[in-house]
């Protein structure tokens, strides 16, 4: 750990961001974590699922507060050299180039979800759809970055704080592929298959009663048409042969 | 204009004039029918009297709707674009055979009536739908239009091979098909408001409906009413099969009793049950036999017209194991967009299965119908609807028997052989869920 | 002087969009009950002042957007 050095407010800005940091990343696990049980529609009485995406957003705002405390404080503190560029495009940092980059990616996408999720009911759901599908990259992007980046990697309590949020997140993602709803497109062919009641079909053109009724008339014999009588069906396909 | 009208009931398919065997071809066709003059630029007069004339007639859509035809092309021509004219002659019901009777052996009936459709809406394009395991119609439809073609004038005519699903003949769905290749049906809030394929709209007709209006056209109103009864005018085509010696594909009057009706295919042996009105119909019990075969008196005893066919069903058969296989049937070919219908039709249906073999539990009956209560209506077409209804009248009809299968006795009739075809599900159209 | 006819609104399910999330069942129980398979059954009577605020809530947390408000005008 790098001992605190020039000024006291150097040393609040450095506790600050790595403060700042940490509570970011548990927020982002929280919310990651949310969404991956109620898309895998994981619900109890006490628990109901608009009870968890409503806390799922909740936490993302939360986490977009605290990232942007995070960022501000980076940028401003003179100790490390990261410019306000660095903060929105990635790889431009010169101090730790890769990690910091990581980091300024999750924030990217983070902005892109929370940006398209404020704007839900003008968009349409497809488009709202892909862009939330980017959300599964923050989580990773935003623990990498922390690690590499984070001079508190090696105390034990970052590492505690770590390894409870990627078990938190990998048993929430187990859940979620273990959770593959059987599209209704496809529930209709399994349906179809299983038929109890034996159908046996008289041997016949395609097993169509309709169609053979229409081959078979094909050839019978001709016939002198039939008086009109009033109110009575008239027969058809009486044809002679040709 | 002076060929003689057509005798009382043959006036849709003629097996034969004074001069003996007549063919589709278009040669025939004139003489039988004689000339139809369409005009080939719009005129406002002839339109107006052509839509009058069928207003007049009272002729409702033989596709299984059985709307009044004159509304549809009132709105279609009041939306301002040049419509497109599609002839649904899908028949994705197995056990009727009236389209492709008509389609054989008179595809020029059909396709004046699009014509005359066509003029009177001011569009310049019909495209016929013939589904694409039925080649023969195809190709007997395909002659005709080349038969047509040499003439001028004429408002060009495309045949297209939707694939063969139940759903694929709703209209909506048909007309989503020939917009994107999709075949789902749409929901639809207000069936007054025209289906459109892009901006423009579409005026979907069934085959036998476009060539009854080719009739009146030539015969008018009055000729058309000469038939029937007053409130179900003209006569309309059925498919009869079954437990019957000579099925078949029928022409009568609206309104003639079902026992007459049944009577000229001579069935087999007592009747237990008659399907009415396709798979999504009703069924009718002996009892009712003698109801005249319309839309109202049909209703009235909790049956329907629907699309044109009557399966007879014997008391050798068991009534449950019909109406199971064809649940089954039904619910595969789902177009799988409504959760209700996906998995409330095979939930029906696996009931049913269990009580006509006798190995259902003592609540089968009310679970049957509290699903059935729950499907209903809450689709996005009205296919589950069909299904329940065809399900609720099988309750009725065949009550005895439901109670003693549930009681844990089947039937003997649950080995025979089906009188019903079931086409082999294909796959729901569509991707993604 | 003539008051305008209140304007009510009621629930409808767009049936193609519904992938049974049931949270509207969660939300607004008093007209939203879920059948065996998840997807919901919609009481269709007008939604009554007290339940607007969740009804519309209601609506808003569709994940595909499925409940929809009607306006119906009711004397």
């Amino acid at each position: 750990m790098l001992a605190a050095t020039s000024t006291t407010m150097t040393t609040t800005l450095w506790y600050t961001i790595r403060a700042t940091g940490v509570v970011a990343l548990i927020l982002l696990t929280l919310t990651t974590v949310l969404g991956l049980l109620s898309a895998s529609r994981a619900r109890t009485r006490r628990w109901p699922a608009f009870a968890q995406v409503d806390l799922h957003k909740r936490a993302t705002l939360f986490a977009l507060v605290f990232l942007g405390l995070h960022i501000v404080t980076a940028v401003v503190d003179t100790y490390v050299s990261v410019g306000v560029l660095s903060a929105l495009v990635p790889f431009t940092s010169p101090f730790k180039t890769f990690w910091i980059g990581l980091g300024t990616i999750s924030v990217d996408l983070l902005l892109a979800v929370a940006i398209s999720s404020a704007l839900r009911q003008r968009i349409a759901p497809r488009t709202w759809r892909g862009i939330h599908w980017l959300a599964y990259a923050c989580w990773p992007l935003a623990m990498a970055h922390s690690l590499g980046t984070g001079t508190d990697a090696a105390q034990v309590w970052m590492d505690a704080i770590a390894a409870v949020c990627t078990a938190a997140v990998l048993v929430a993602l187990v859940r979620r592929i273990g959770y593959q709803r059987t599209s209704r497109r496809e529930q209709v062919r399994f349906g179809a298959t299983t038929t109890a009641v034996p159908v046996r079909h008289r041997p016949a053109v395609g097993g169509d009663p309709a169609g053979r009724a229409l081959a078979d008339s094909a050839t019978r014999t001709a016939r002198p048409p039939t008086s009109t009588a009033t109110n009575t069906a008239t027969r058809l396909l009486e044809r002679h042969p040709r | 204009m002076t060929t003689a009208a057509p005798p009382r009931s043959e006036r849709l398919l003629r097996t034969s004039s004074s001069d003996g065997p007549v063919g589709p071809d278009l040669a025939t066709h004139l003489s039988l029918h004689g000339p139809l003059a369409v005009p080939t630029r719009d005129d406002r007069e002839w339109s107006h009297a052509v839509w009058s004339e069928l207003a007049a007639s009272g002729l409702t859509g033989r596709g299984g709707g059985g709307f009044p035809a004159a509304g549809k092309w009132d709105a279609v021509t009041r939306s301002g674009r040049r419509p497109l004219v599609v002839v649904n002659a899908m028949e994705g019901e197995p056990a009727s055979a009236k389209d492709r009777a008509l389609l054989t052996w008179s595809p020029h009936l059909v396709l004046d009536g699009a014509e005359v459709a066509a003029a009177v809406a001011g569009a310049k394009e019909i495209v016929v739908c013939v589904a694409d395991d039925r080649d023969p119609s195809a190709g007997a439809v395909e002659r005709a239009v080349l038969e047509r073609a040499a003439r001028p004038g004429g408002c060009p005519v495309s045949v297209v091979r939707p694939p063969a699903r139940y759903v694929t003949g709703e209209e909506s769905a048909l007309v989503a098909w020939l917009d994107h290749r999709d075949a789902r049906p749409a929901l639809r809030v207000d069936k007054s408001v025209p289906l459109r394929l892009g901006r423009r709209p579409v005026l979907v007709h069934n085959a036998e409906t476009l060539a009854q209006v080719a009739l009146v056209v030539r015969h008018g109103a009055a000729w058309f009413r000469s038939i029937g009864t007053s409130d179900a005018p003209g006569s309309t085509l059925v498919t009869v099969s079954g437990a019957v010696a000579r099925p078949g594909v029928l022409e009568v009057e609206l309104g003639t009793p079902v026992d007459q009706l049944v009577a000229r295919v001579e069935p087999t042996g007592p009747i237990a049950g008659l399907l009415v009105g396709g798979y999504g119909g009703a069924w009718l019990a002996p009892a009712h036999v003698g109801t005249p075969y319309a839309a109202g008196p049909l209703a009235a005893v909790g049956a329907t017209l629907g699309v044109g066919v009557v399966v007879v069903v014997p008391t050798t058969s068991c009534g449950i194991a019909e109406t199971a296989r064809i649940t089954r049937y039904m619910a595969g070919e789902s177009a799988g967009q409504c959760g209700p219908c996906v998995f409330g039709l095979p939930a029906i249906a696996e009931d049913l299965e269990q009580l006509a073999g006798g190995r259902a539990d003592a609540g089968v009956l009310a679970r049957i119908e509290r699903r059935c209560a729950t499907v209903d209506g809450r689709g996005a077409c009205r296919h589950p609807d069909g299904v329940v209804r065809m399900v609720r009248s099988a309750m009725a009809v065949f009550g005895d028997d439901a109670r003693r299968h549930a009681a844990g006795h089947p039937c003997s009739g649950h080995d025979v052989a089906t009188l019903f075809a079931f086409p082999v599900n294909r796959p729901a159209p569509g991707g993604g869920s | 002087m003539s008051r305008a006819t209140p304007v009510r609104i009621r629930l409808r399910v767009d049936p193609v969009a519904c992938e049974a999330f049931g949270y509207c069942a969660e939300i607004l129980p008093e007209r939203v009950a879920l059948d065996e398979w998840g997807y919901p059954v919609i009481d269709g009577a007008p939604v009554p002042e007290a339940l607007v605020e969740l009804a519309t809530r209601a609506a808003a947390e569709c994940p595909r957007r499925a409940l929809l408000l009607e306006r119906v005008s009711a004397a």
